[in-house]
């Protein structure tokens, strides 16, 4: 067992991640999805209000991208602090 | 080739094909039988997860209601999406590494306690049956409208193709099967989409399609979709919200946290090979549920459009012996969708329409007595359209129309090849096909992992408990079948429970035993009790005790949605507040986990040293 290089650094390292990730999920969401939709159905995106966009398209390939993003940085933290998988 | 023979060739054909990977992917231990021996590349699980997921509420159902809802339809979108980030980054990969076969066994190691892991499965099983009666009901339906069989007949064939590869195959049966499921499935949805969007915007791709303008004009599709139904009394498709702006804001909130605590979704992360797979394999899941969940507003918003355009020429769009065709001149012109001549003339209905009639979701009453289709809002409260309909001389709506036909249809109203119909009928059946092999599962495992090995016979052999889940499997099919042929009421409203409950009390739990190290077993239990009362609590006042009519108690929580105006169907995401608020504060009230399950949580967090799954306790 080698989890006591610097477990410490690393679950804060993976917290600030997460963090990251979880207020971008809130505000493509919850925030251009729900709570500013009215204003931002002011602008259009094509033939898209941009609020309804976001509530009925743009939140998913937010999330999408979120976690494959997600996945590539948690990796790049594993190795770096040398606690990735074989 | 007539459209009943071909359906039959198309869904003979994929079920075919599913026995087929059931005989190549025999269980034969319990670790191949719960987790498929921890071998399923990311890519592949993510398929598999997304069928697993996608029910026949998905495939069926939901377009149609966003059809319906408009904007606010994106809580759906949103929620059954969102999902799956908490999935990534809070729960997958730390529960691989964990490296157990179910969430019950998560929860009562990591909270040391008996207790803690009965109140797991119990929750486990209530969600899980409840969402499985609507899986069986729309094996049923999607049976008895394709394939001209009754719809018990349908459900006893369901139930025999689901045995046949769930009960032999156990995980690594239904993972395999669903990578096939998920294929049809979505090849089935996508197609008619892509007919359709090519039919009114000249855009293949639906997603932008929807976004693009009317073929020959330059008003978009959703601007002439908004100017059709406001002028029609309708509430404006873009904007259009169910409830408050909070509602939706707390139901998105628990679709997701619900969507992250399902524990037949949870268990196929069990299936990775290690961490890095797990927090990978949610993206893939993701990326082909968006393929549809991207697909379906489009085809929602379409097929509203084509049915207004059907009953009334008006709007601009006309079915023509070829398909739908846009009228770019009414449509820059915006004609009178009042005229006396626009209105269908209930003789001239097309014949898709005739079809549907037949099974009573689509019904005409024709209420003034001019022998056309009059298709509005009569109770709206927009003075304008209340005069025009007065003025035209309209009596009320005189069409009613069941949202699940939009995508059932869709390929007939848009005047596709009997193929396309066919493919149709086996994508709903695969849809919801998947989901009843993955909860039944689910209910498998509680049983025979949970309860018989962790509980009632602690040393059974691994050939034992083998036996046993697969025993389970048996019962819980003959349960579900049972259930779907015998529906009973509240049947509509459990789906929403099954949310609530995941959502309550084990998303909260789970998290909490990841992220919090200190976290101990008083304050795990009665945060789950907590979250699960108040949500129970908020849906039976509303819908009954145990959902039995009568026994509703709105008076003592003042009335309907009295909770700051949220619905029953969103309480999950308070009653997770509840649960996390309650289990912080009786932990600060007791004592500290053990030191072993404080070292337990720091292995877990840390992705080196991931095992294969195993099931020893």
């Amino acid at each position: 067992m080698q989890y006591n290089h610097d477990a410490q650094g690393y679950w804060k390292a993976t917290l600030g991640l997460i963090t990251k990730v979880l207020v971008i999920w809130f505000l493509c969401s919850f925030g251009a999805g729900i709570l500013f939709a009215d204003a931002l159905n002011g602008i259009s995106l094509g033939g898209y209000p941009l609020g309804f966009w976001f509530a009925h398209q743009g939140s998913i390939y937010v999330f999408v991208a979120l976690i494959f993003w997600y996945a590539k940085k948690m990796g790049d933290i594993d190795r770096e602090f040398d606690v990735h998988e074989d | 080739m007539d459209l009943q023979t071909t359906i039959y060739l198309v869904v003979g054909a994929t079920f075919a094909l599913y026995i087929g990977i059931a005989i190549w992917a025999r269980a034969g231990s319990t670790s191949e039988y719960y987790a498929a021996g921890g071998s399923v590349p990311p890519v592949m699980n993510g398929m598999a997860t997304a069928a697993d997921w996608m029910s026949a509420a998905s495939f069926i159902s939901m377009a149609g209601l966003i059809a319906n809802m408009g904007y606010g339809g994106g809580l759906f979108l949103m929620g059954w999406t969102g999902g799956y980030v908490l999935l990534a980054c809070l729960l997958a990969p730390y529960l691989r590494k964990f490296g157990k076969f179910t969430v019950p066994q998560f929860i009562g190691d990591r909270f040391y306690s008996q207790t803690a892991s009965t109140v797991a499965v119990v929750c486990l099983l209530v969600a899980s049956i409840t969402y499985i009666i609507g899986q069986m009901t729309g094996v049923g339906v999607a049976f008895s409208r394709f394939l001209g069989v009754s719809s018990d007949t349908g459900i006893y064939v369901g139930m025999a193709i689901v045995f046949s590869y769930a009960v032999f195959g156990g995980m690594k049966g239904i993972t395999y099967t669903q990578v096939a499921q998920y294929i049809v499935l979505i090849i089935a949805y996508i197609i008619p989409a892509v007919f359709i969007s090519l039919a009114l915007t000249g855009n293949a791709i639906p997603q932008l399609g929807l976004g693009a303008s009317m073929s020959g004009t330059d008003i978009s599709m959703l601007q002439r979709l908004d100017q059709v139904v406001t002028d029609l009394g309708f509430g404006k498709y873009t904007t259009t919200t169910a409830g408050s702006t909070l509602n939706m804001f707390v139901y998105t909130f628990s679709l997701m946290i619900g969507t992250a605590g399902l524990p037949h979704v949870i268990m196929r992360f069990f299936t990775v090979p290690n961490v890095a797979a797990a927090r990978s394999s949610a993206g893939w899941a993701l990326v082909f549920i968006a393929l549809l969940y991207t697909t379906a507003p489009a085809v929602g918003a379409m097929a509203k459009l084509n049915l207004h355009g059907t009953v009334n020429s008006a709007v601009g769009i006309e079915s023509t012996s070829t398909g739908m065709k846009v009228n770019a001149e009414a449509i820059k012109a915006n004609a009178d969708l009042y005229a006396p001549e626009a209105s269908l003339a209930y003789e001239a209905r097309p014949d898709w329409m005739k079809r549907w009639e037949k099974t009573g979701l689509l019904k005409f009453e024709d209420k003034n007595g001019d022998g056309r289709i009059q298709y509005y809002n009569d109770k709206t409260k927009n003075e304008a359209a209340k005069a025009k309909a007065e003025a035209a001389g309209w009596k009320g709506n005189e069409l009613t129309v069941n949202a699940d036909i939009i995508v059932l249809a869709n390929p007939e109203i848009a005047l596709l090849p009997n193929w396309v119909i066919a493919l149709v009928a086996a994508g709903g059946l695969a849809a919801a096909l998947s989901t009843a092999a993955g909860l039944l599962m689910a209910i498998s495992a509680a049983i025979s992992h949970d309860l018989i090995k962790g509980v009632f016979v602690p040393n059974i052999s691994e050939k034992g408990e083998l036996m046993a889940g697969k025993i389970a499997m048996a019962l819980a099919i003959v349960v579900a079948g049972w259930l779907g042929l015998n529906p009973p009421g509240f049947a509509a409203g459990t789906v929403a429970l099954a949310f609530g409950i995941a959502a309550s009390s084990l998303f909260p739990a789970i998290m909490m035993g990841i992220f919090s190290k200190k976290m101990n077993k008083e304050g795990a239990i009665a945060g789950m009790l907590s979250g699960l009362f108040v949500t129970l609590f908020y849906v039976f006042a509303h819908k009954g005790i145990f959902f039995i009519k009568g026994t509703e108690y709105l008076d003592l929580i003042g009335g309907a949605n009295s909770f700051f105006g949220i619905t029953p169907e969103a309480i999950g995401g308070i009653g997770a507040l509840v649960n996390f608020a309650v289990a912080f504060a009786v932990d600060k009230m007791t004592k500290e986990p053990p030191e072993h399950i404080q070292h337990m949580v720091e292995a877990v967090r840390i992705p080196r040293g991931s095992k294969a799954v195993d099931g020893a306790h």
